[in-house]
C-alpha cells in the first residue's frame, strides 16, 4: 500500500494538516501536497478509470504528464473537469472526484469493455459505425456519446475572473529548473530585461530531488542562491505557477498563470493570460521519463521511476512497502536508491541491459538491492493494484522465470527532452541515437522576422541530462540569448557540476523484446485512450504508415496529456513494425498549449458587461428609461421600438408607424455615420466612390448616394451634403462608418495618394435626430430659432442655426416618405435636446420610434436598406437604380465590373414589390418558384423575398423581392412555398407601395 | 442652449487603481502637412507650442499637441473653446489643404491613477508600459481590449486615455474589472 513515510518531504509543512475529500470520503493530507500526493499518502492507488476499456488507472507520473489522475474538481460555479491531480496543490476544503465511471470508481459497468477488448481494436470506431448509414444518426452517435467522454461538463456559469497581461522582455526562459535559472542569470549579467516563467510552484525544478553537486555545493544550494540573485536584479521578473504555454511568430509567447487555484478564497482573478513578445526564447523546459511497455504496464501500482522519487523525497509518500525498479538505464537505479533510502523495500532492480548499469548500480548493490541485469518484466498481476510481477529475460518471448510478490513498480524507459515549444514555432528535432530520443536541432530553430532563430532550448529539454552538462549548455544558452537581444556578451564563467560516470541506456520499446501477441496486447502506451502495443502494430499492418494518420486511427496521443508519455513510444513501436528508422517515421506535430489552460484565461476580462463593447447614443440611457426593445445593430444597440404598458412589439410598431404618418415621431438617428471628406480633390473623390456625380452637388443641398465595391456590387449608401466648395459630409449606413472610413482612406492612401483629400469620421460628435411627420415643421417653428419653411430650407437642403438655443445642423431628408428633419446638435448636448422636443412635441403628440418602424415606412416607400436589398451580390441596377449612376462620367469605383456580361445579363433578378394576394405576410428570405426542376432535381427558383413587413399604413402585408424579368411582369401572381407549410401567392407590383409622387416629404 | 455633459458625467471607480470619467474636454482634429509653416505657425499661434514630435505629447489638457500620425495632429484644449480654435486654425492655415474639426464630443476622456497604474493599463493595451519604455511625455495610439484608445502620462503614476464616447461605458467597465482588488501583477 502507497503510504506517508514518517520523515522527510521537502515541500510540505508537516506540522499542519488540512483537510479534502475524494469521492465524498474525508481526508487529509499537508500544505504543500499535490492532490497526487496526499491521494497517495492515503493509499488511493486508484483514481480513475480509462477512456475506452475502462480500466481502472493509477497515478503514474508526478506532473503535468500525468495521464490518469484526472479529476473533476470543485462544486457548482467553481466546477471544473479533467484537473490534474499531480498538478493541483492541495488546499483546505479541495473537493474532488473520479471520472469517467458508472456507477462507482470500484465497480465500473463500462469495464465490461475489457473484456470486448479483442472486439475494440484500433480504428474501432471507423471500422464498424460505417454502415449502415442511416444508424449513424440514431444508434451509434448516441451510443458514442454516451460512453465518451471524461470530466462532465459545468453546468454553472464560472464565478471566477480572468485576465490578461502583456508583457515584453529581452530574453524570455520558460522554464525555472536549474537550466533556466542558469541562463536566465546570464541573460539577465548583460542588461537584457529577462522574464522567467515557471510551470511549478517551486524553483529548481526535478534537480533537488535527484541531488548532484554544483561548484562543489549541493544544487539545492546553487538553487536558493540564484534565484536570490535573480530577484535582486532590477531587470528580471520571475513568475511561478505560469507555463509557457505557447510559442509564436514573432516572438509571441502565451503564459498561463494561475493565481489562486491553490488560493480559493483569495480575492483577484483566477488565471492571468501573458502575452508576451520576447526578442528571444530560452526554452528550460526539462525532460519526461518514458514508460516502459510491458504487460499490465497500466494496473495502479505501476509508476515512473523518476515521480516515485518525487513522492518520496518531496511529499515523503511511498507508493508501496514492496517495490520492483525495471529501467534500461542508470537514472532508474536513483529510484532504487531513494526509496531504499526512505525506508522502502526494494525488491529487485531489474536492468533490460544484459551488461547493466554503472556506478549507481554499484551503489545501489552496496546497499544491498539485488539487481538482475538482462532482465524485465512479462506481466504485472493484480486488478485495481499491482500484486505481483513475473520476470522475464529481455532479449526473449516473455517465459516467466520467477514470480513476485510487490504492490508497486518503478519503470524508466529513458528521458525525452520537452521539445513541444521549440516545436511550435517550426524548430527541427535531431534522433539521439545515443540517448534514444528527439532533441532540438541547433541548425534548425524557429526563424523570426530576420531570418534567425529566436529560441534556444537549454538543459535536459536540449537532450543535456546530466547535471554538469546542463550547466555548461544553460549557461551559454543564455548568454546567446542575450547577445542575439543586442546586448553586449559578458565573460561570465559556467558553475562546473560533479560527472557521473553512467552507462549508455539501451533503447526498450518492448518489454521482452520478443513478446507474444497476448503481452502485446496488454502492453500499453497510451494509458488515458487505451492504446497498446498491438494497436499500433495492427495500423501498421493495415497500411498507416504516417505517424500523423496512425495517431488519429488509433488515438494514440490524443488524451488530454497529448501524447507526453506516449509518444516516442508509439512511434518506435510504429517504426519497428514498418521496419524502419526512427527519424524516417518522424514525430507528430506539437501544438500549443503545452498543457490545458482554462477557457477564462482565454477569454480575459471579455465576459458579462465587458464580453464585447456596446456602443451607446448620447439618448440611450433615456431609450432604455422609455421601454425599448433593444436592437444589435454593428455594435450599437438602437431601440428597435418603445413598447407602453403591457403592449407587444408588433403593437407598438404599428402604433409607431401610425402616429408618425399622422402627426410626428422622433427617431435617434446618431448612429448614421458621418465622414466629413475635404480638400480641392474632394469633388472628384467622391465621384469616384459613389455611382452618381457628387461633384455637381451645390454647397447648402443633398443628394443620396450609392457606394460599389471594385467588383460592382453595392455596399452602402447614404446622403451626401455639401458643406462648401471643398468639404462634403458623407453620411454612411450604422454599420457602415469604419468601414467607408477606411474604403476612402486605402483609396486615398494607395491608389489616389497625390489627391489632395483628407477624410475625417465625426460619426460621434453630434447626436442626430429625426423629427418626422406632418406636424415636424409646426413642432420646430414653436420651439423656434431657424426658418424651417419649405422655401427657405427646400427638400434636400441642408442649413446651420440655432433651435431652441441649441447649435444645428438641419437636413431636409427623409426616409419614410414624410415631412422630415433630421437635426444634428454637439453630442453632450444630444440628450437635452431630445427632451426639449419630447416635451416641446407633446401638444402634437410625438412620440419617438424604433428601427422597425424605420424599417416599415421605408418598405412602404419603396426605399431599399444595406443588408436587406443586398447581400454582396447585388448590383444598383439589379435595384433599379440605375437612376442614381451617373452616365456622363467616365469611370467610378465598380463601374468596370458592372459592364461585365453577367453584371448585363438580362435574367440577373431584379427589384419588384410584391402583394400577397390575401393580405398576409410573406416569410422572410421566401423563394418563389418556377416551372420544372434544376440539374439537381430541386424545383426552380425565379425570385425571393428581401424585405417583408406588415404595413399599417396599407393594413395588409407588404414585400420587396428580386424577381427574374421582374419590372417586366407587372400584375403577374408567383407562388412562394415556404417552410411553415403554406404557400404564398403574390402579385408582381411596383415597389412603392405609398404615396408614389413624393407629395407628403416635399411640403 | 443647455449644459453640455460627459459620457458618463465624472463616474469614478477605486480598485486597484483610482478610476474616472474626466469631464469634458475640447480636442481639435487638424490634418495636414505638418512641416508646412502655414500649418505649424497657426498651430503655435493656437495652442502655442510647436508640433511635438513622433510619439509625443507636448503641453497638457488645458493645452495641448497630441502626435497622432505623420499627418495628423489632436489639439487639446478646454471645452468651451474647442469651436473658436477651429475658425481660429482654418483662418490660421488659410489656403494650405488640411482639415480642422471639432471633435470634442466625439471622445470620453479618462483618468487612472496610483502605483499599479501601469499594471492596469498594460491588462489592456499591447503596450510595453515598464518605466524605462514608457514616459510621461510619449503619446499612444492603441487599443484597450475591443476598442480603439489613445493615451498618454502626465507624471509616473497617471494615465489619460480617450476613447470614442460611445464606449466610454464599455471602457470604464474594462477598468474597473482590470482595478479588481487582488489583481495587482507585480510585473513592474
Amino acid at each position: 500500500m502507497s503510504k506517508r513515510l514518517s520523515t522527510g518531504g521537502r515541500l510540505i509543512d508537516r506540522s499542519r494538516r488540512i483537510g479534502f475529500s475524494f469521492n465524498g470520503k474525508p481526508l487529509a493530507g499537508h500544505p504543500g501536497d499535490t492532490l497526487a500526493s496526499a491521494l497517495l499518502a492515503n493509499d488511493q492507488m486508484m483514481v480513475g478509470r480509462s477512456f475506452k476499456y475502462h480500466r481502472p488507472r493509477g497515478i503514474v507520473a508526478s506532473g503535468v504528464e500525468e495521464p490518469n489522475a484526472l479529476v473533476n474538481m470543485g462544486e457548482g460555479k467553481r466546477f471544473e473537469p479533467n484537473q490534474r491531480a499531480t498538478t493541483t496543490e492541495l488546499f483546505d476544503g479541495l473537493t474532488a472526484r473520479s471520472q469517467n465511471h458508472w456507477p462507482s470508481l470500484d465497480f465500473d459497468i463500462g469495464g465490461i469493455n475489457k473484456h470486448l477488448s479483442r472486439l475494440l481494436p484500433a480504428g474501432f470506431y471507423y471500422k464498424m459505425f460505417m454502415y449502415p448509414r442511416a444508424f449513424w444518426k440514431s444508434v451509434y452517435e448516441p451510443f458514442i456519446r454516451q460512453s465518451a467522454g471524461l470530466g462532465q461538463a459545468p453546468t454553472e456559469r464560472d464565478a471566477d475572473s480572468y485576465e490578461h497581461f502583456y508583457a515584453f522582455a529581452d530574453v524570455l526562459v520558460i522554464g525555472g529548473g536549474v537550466a533556466g535559472l542558469l541562463a536566465a542569470r546570464h541573460a539577465a549579467d548583460t542588461g537584457a530585461r529577462v522574464l522567467v516563467l515557471e510551470q511549478t510552484a517551486h524553483w529548481g525544478g526535478r534537480s533537488p530531488v535527484d541531488g548532484g553537486t554544483v561548484d562543489g555545493s549541493p544544487v539545492a544550494q546553487f538553487i536558493d542562491e540564484t534565484v536570490s540573485a535573480l530577484e535582486q536584479m532590477p531587470n528580471v521578473t520571475l513568475r511561478r505557477r505560469c507555463m509557457g504555454a505557447g510559442v509564436y511568430d514573432h516572438g509571441y509567447v502565451l503564459g498561463y498563470e494561475r493565481l489562486t487555484d491553490h488560493l480559493p478564497y483569495a480575492q483577484g482573478p483566477r488565471h492571468r493570460l501573458w502575452r508576451i513578445r520576447a526578442k528571444q526564447i530560452v526554452t528550460a523546459t526539462g525532460a519526461i521519463e518514458r514508460p516502459l511497455s510491458f504487460a499490465g504496464n497500466d494496473i495502479p501500482g505501476v509508476m515512473l521511476a523518476s515521480a516515485m522519487r518525487d513522492y518520496a523525497v518531496d511529499y515523503a509518500v511511498s507508493p508501496g512497502e514492496r517495490v520492483v525498479v525495471a529501467t534500461n538505464n542508470d537514472d532508474g537505479y536513483r529510484t532504487a536508491i531513494c526509496l531504499r533510502n526512505a525506508g522502502v523495500n526494494v525488491l529487485r532492480v531489474l536492468d533490460a541491459r544484459s551488461a547493466g548499469g554503472g556506478a549507481l548500480m554499484d551503489d545501489a548493490r552496496a546497499l544491498g538491492i539485488r539487481v538482475d541485469p538482462g532482465r524485465g518484466i512479462a506481466k504485472v498481476g493484480g486488478g485495481k493494484r499491482v500484486q505481483s510481477v513475473q520476470i522475464c529475460a529481455q532479449d526473449g518471448v516473455g517465459g516467466a522465470l520467477e514470480a513476485l510478490k510487490c504492490d508497486a513498480v518503478a519503470m524508466s524507459g529513458g528521458w525525452s527532452p520537452v521539445v513541444h515549444l521549440w516545436s511550435h514555432c517550426g524548430g527541427k528535432l535531431l534522433w539521439d541515437e545515443a540517448q534514444a530520443h528527439f532533441r532540438p536541432d541547433p541548425e534548425h530553430p524557429p526563424l523570426g522576422a530576420d531570418g534567425n532563430g529566436f529560441v534556444r532550448a537549454a538543459g535536459a529539454s536540449n537532450g543535456a541530462l546530466a547535471l554538469c552538462d546542463t550547466l555548461a549548455d544553460a549557461t551559454e544558452a543564455g548568454k546567446a540569448a542575450a547577445k542575439a537581444a543586442g546586448f553586449r556578451r559578458r565573460n561570465t564563467r559556467a558553475p562546473v557540476g560533479e560527472a557521473v560516470s553512467e552507462r549508455p541506456l539501451e533503447a526498450v520499446w518492448l518489454m521482452p523484446q520478443q513478446a507474444d501477441v497476448g503481452l502485446r496486447s496488454k502492453s500499453w502506451l497510451d494509458f488515458q485512450n487505451d492504446v497498446k502495443v498491438s494497436d499500433v502494430q495492427l495500423a501498421a499492418r493495415e497500411g498507416f504508415e504516417s505517424v500523423e494518420h496512425t495517431k488519429r486511427y488509433t488515438t494514440l496521443g490524443m488524451a488530454t496529456d497529448q501524447g507526453k508519455l506516449s509518444n516516442i513510444n508509439g512511434l518506435a513501436v510504429l517504426s519497428d513494425a514498418l521496419g524502419q528508422p526512427i527519424p524516417a517515421t518522424g514525430t507528430t506535430t506539437f501544438r500549443p498549449p503545452y498543457t490545458p489552460i482554462s477557457m477564462g484565461a482565454i477569454a480575459g476580462e471579455a465576459r458579462d458587461e465587458v464580453f464585447q463593447p456596446i456602443r451607446r447614443t448620447p439618448i440611450h440611457d433615456w431609450h432604455d428609461a422609455h421601454g425599448a426593445d433593444w436592437e444589435p445593430v454593428g455594435q450599437w444597440r438602437r431601440p428597435y421600438a418603445f413598447r407602453r404598458g403591457s403592449e407587444s412589439a408588433h403593437d407598438a410598431v404599428i402604433r409607431e408607424v401610425r402616429n408618425t404618418r399622422e402627426a410626428v415621431g422622433l427617431l435617434d438617428a446618431s448612429t448614421l455615420g458621418k465622414l466629413i471628406v475635404k480638400g480641392p480633390d474632394a469633388g472628384r473623390f467622391l465621384d469616384m466612390l459613389y455611382t452618381n456625380m457628387m461633384s455637381t452637388l451645390k454647397p447648402g443641398r443633398c443628394r443620396y448616394g450609392l457606394m460599389c465595391n471594385e467588383n460592382g456590387f453595392l455596399m452602402d449608401d447614404g446622403v451626401v451634403a455639401r458643406i462648401d466648395e471643398d468639404t462634403f459630409l458623407c453620411h454612411t449606413t450604422t454599420g457602415g462608418a469604419e468601414h467607408i472610413h477606411a474604403h476612402m482612406e486605402e483609396w486615398l492612401q494607395t491608389e489616389w495618394w497625390d489627391w489632395q483629400v483628407y477624410v475625417a469620421n465625426v460619426t460621434e460628435q453630434h447626436a442626430q435626430i429625426g423629427v418626422v411627420g406632418p406636424m415636424a415643421r409646426k413642432l420646430l417653428d414653436k420651439i423656434g430659432g431657424m426658418d424651417l419653411s419649405a422655401e427657405a430650407l427646400p427638400f434636400m437642403a441642408w442649413a446651420d442655426g440655432r433651435i431652441g438655443g441649441f447649435d444645428a445642423r438641419v437636413y431636409r431628408i427623409s426616409f419614410s416618405g414624410e415631412l422630415s428633419y433630421e437635426i444634428a446638435v454637439p453630442a453632450s448636448q444630444g440628450l437635452a435636446f431630445w427632451k426639449l422636443l419630447i416635451s416641446a412635441g407633446a401638444e402634437f403628440g410625438i412620440m419617438p420610434y424604433g428601427t422597425e418602424a424605420l424599417h416599415v415606412m421605408r418598405a412602404e416607400k419603396g426605399f431599399i436598406m444595406i443588408g436587406d436589398e443586398t447581400d454582396g451580390t447585388v448590383i444598383p441596377q439589379d435595384l433599379g437604380l440605375d437612376w442614381a449612376i451617373s452616365g456622363k462620367k467616365e469611370d467610378y469605383i465598380g463601374k468596370r465590373a458592372q459592364a461585365r456580361s453577367h453584371m448585363a445579363d438580362p435574367d440577373r433578378w431584379k427589384l419588384v414589390g410584391l402583394e400577397t394576394t390575401d393580405g398576409s405576410v410573406l416569410p422572410d428570405g421566401a423563394y418563389a418558384v418556377g416551372e420544372g426542376v434544376n440539374a439537381n432535381g430541386q424545383k426552380v427558383t425565379q425570385g425571393r423575398v428581401t424585405s417583408t413587413y406588415y404595413s399599417p399604413t396599407l393594413d395588409r402585408g407588404i414585400a420587396m423581392g428580386l424577381v427574374l424579368h421582374g419590372p417586366d411582369r407587372m400584375g403577374e401572381e408567383i407562388t412562394f412555398p415556404c417552410t411553415d407549410g403554406k404557400t404564398y401567392s403574390a402579385r408582381i407590383v411596383d415597389p412603392v407601395f405609398y404615396d408614389k409622387d413624393g407629395e407628403k416629404q416635399n411640403v | 442652449m443647455s449644459e453640455p455633459v460627459s459620457a458618463l458625467q465624472d463616474a469614478s471607480h477605486d480598485g486597484i487603481v483610482a478610476v474616472r470619467e474626466d469631464g469634458l474636454q475640447g480636442m481639435i482634429t487638424l490634418r495636414g502637412d505638418l512641416s508646412a509653416a502655414a500649418v505649424g505657425s497657426a498651430i503655435k499661434d493656437v495652442a502655442g507650442l510647436a508640433v511635438p514630435e513622433g510619439g509625443r505629447i507636448s503641453g497638457d489638457r488645458t493645452g495641448g499637441l497630441c502626435w497622432m500620425s505623420p499627418d495628423e495632429l489632436l489639439l487639446l484644449c478646454p471645452h468651451e473653446d474647442a469651436d473658436a480654435n477651429v475658425e481660429r486654425l482654418q483662418q490660421g492655415v488659410k489656403d494650405t489643404h488640411s482639415l480642422v474639426v471639432n471633435v470634442s464630443d466625439a471622445r470620453a476622456l479618462f483618468r487612472v491613477s496610483g502605483p499599479a497604474a501601469r499594471e492596469v493599463m498594460a491588462k489592456l493595451c499591447p503596450v510595453d508600459f515598464s518605466p524605462d519604455a514608457f514616459t510621461p511625455g510619449m503619446f499612444r495610439r492603441t487599443r484597450m481590449a475591443q476598442v480603439p484608445a489613445a493615451l498618454w502620462m502626465s507624471d509616473d503614476g497617471t494615465f489619460h486615455i480617450i476613447c470614442f464616447r460611445s464606449v466610454a461605458e464599455y471602457v470604464f467597465g474594462l477598468l474597473k474589472v482590470a482595478s479588481q482588488p487582488g489583481s495587482e501583477v507585480g510585473a513592474f
